[in-house]
């Protein structure tokens, strides 16, 4: 059963990229543009020549998104599956459509949400090159950080839920993530180092297709993988396939 | 465990998955998941993997796009 679970996952993750990568075509790449022409109006200012680039702007922004975007999506499809396959029947009594829609959304706040808040992204050219170690660090501890607190609520919180009931146990363990979290976020290093003539059209719109592609990428996996899951579907595709 | 014998006969019953049958899978796949997340994600960046600069470079505008550290 985890086998079939896990397939499933990845090729729900792999549907969802390619709808993220559609979102990341569009609305994305118009904004790293703009990153990447400022890191050319410096060069040019500096009278750098900038060399000929390994892989083309091109396939850097088609086929190199794409990849990147199915390989991500293949990964975190499995683990979201094998995630799924832990927590289902375990945390209350949602059907396995709800339970994988939950997950997205879960998954979404603590994998994405909560590291962009205190580590967003940044478009080429907004970044200091030799901050590279520092800002690889921050970043995956708060995010490992993110997890581990997501975690230890849910296991505070099925306490709560059967001390206080499902709505105010759930709620109580939700404010316990948030505080925690929120007190780590504050004591890492904040870094701050975009210059201070980088457009800031270019910065916010980079950021918020960020959230959207993922977004898309994790709305598209929750309700996929629910759908694939689900007790009727499950069925169809059984007679379907003899 | 009862749940899952009142579903249909296919190969897919959604019972709750035993954990002794899920961990294997989860640290196996898992591994290897993880591996394919630090390859899009950081290879060629602070640290590498494999040496070079072609798949930072291939993967470029996702690891930008998804929110990673890079250049």
């Amino acid at each position: 059963m985890v086998r079939t679970l896990l397939v499933r996952g990845m090729l729900a993750g792999l549907a969802a990229a390619v709808c993220a990568w559609v979102f990341a075509y569009l609305v994305g790449e118009p904004a790293l543009d703009g990153g990447i022409a400022y890191e050319d109006m410096l060069a040019a200012a500096s009278g750098e020549a900038g060399g000929e680039p390994m892989v083309g702007r091109d396939v850097q922004s088609t086929v190199g998104l794409l990849v990147a975007l199915l390989i991500y999506g293949v990964a975190i499809g499995g683990i979201f599956a094998l995630v799924f396959a832990g927590v289902y029947g375990r945390i209350g009594r949602l059907s396995a459509r709800a339970t994988s829609a939950v997950l997205a959304l879960v998954g979404y706040v603590v994998v994405v949400l909560v590291p962009f808040l205190k580590y967003p992204s940044n478009p080429p050219a907004s970044s200091a090159d030799d901050t590279i170690g520092l800002r690889t660090g921050t970043f995956v501890l708060m995010l490992a950080l993110s997890i581990a607190v997501a975690v230890a609520a849910v296991a505070v919180g099925r306490r709560l839920v059967a001390r206080f009931g499902a709505w105010n146990g759930v709620l109580l363990a939700v404010l316990g993530y948030l505080v925690v979290i929120g007190v780590i976020g504050a004591l890492l290093p904040t870094v701050a180092e975009t210059p201070a003539d980088f457009p800031a059209v270019v910065l916010y719109d980079f950021r918020l297709s960020t959230l959207g592609l993922h977004v898309v990428l994790w709305a598209g996996l929750g309700l996929l993988f629910g759908a694939l899951v689900d007790r009727r579907s499950s069925r169809r595709a059984a007679e379907l396939a003899g | 465990m009862a749940q899952g014998a009142t579903l249909p006969s296919s190969s897919v019953s959604l019972g709750v998955v035993p954990l002794r049958e899920l961990a294997p899978w989860a640290v196996f796949a898992g591994v290897i998941l993880l591996a394919l997340l630090y390859l899009v994600g950081m290879d060629q960046g602070a640290t590498s993997v494999f040496s070079g600069e072609m798949i930072h470079e291939f993967v470029h505008d996702g690891r930008h796009l998804l929110g990673f550290p890079c250049h």
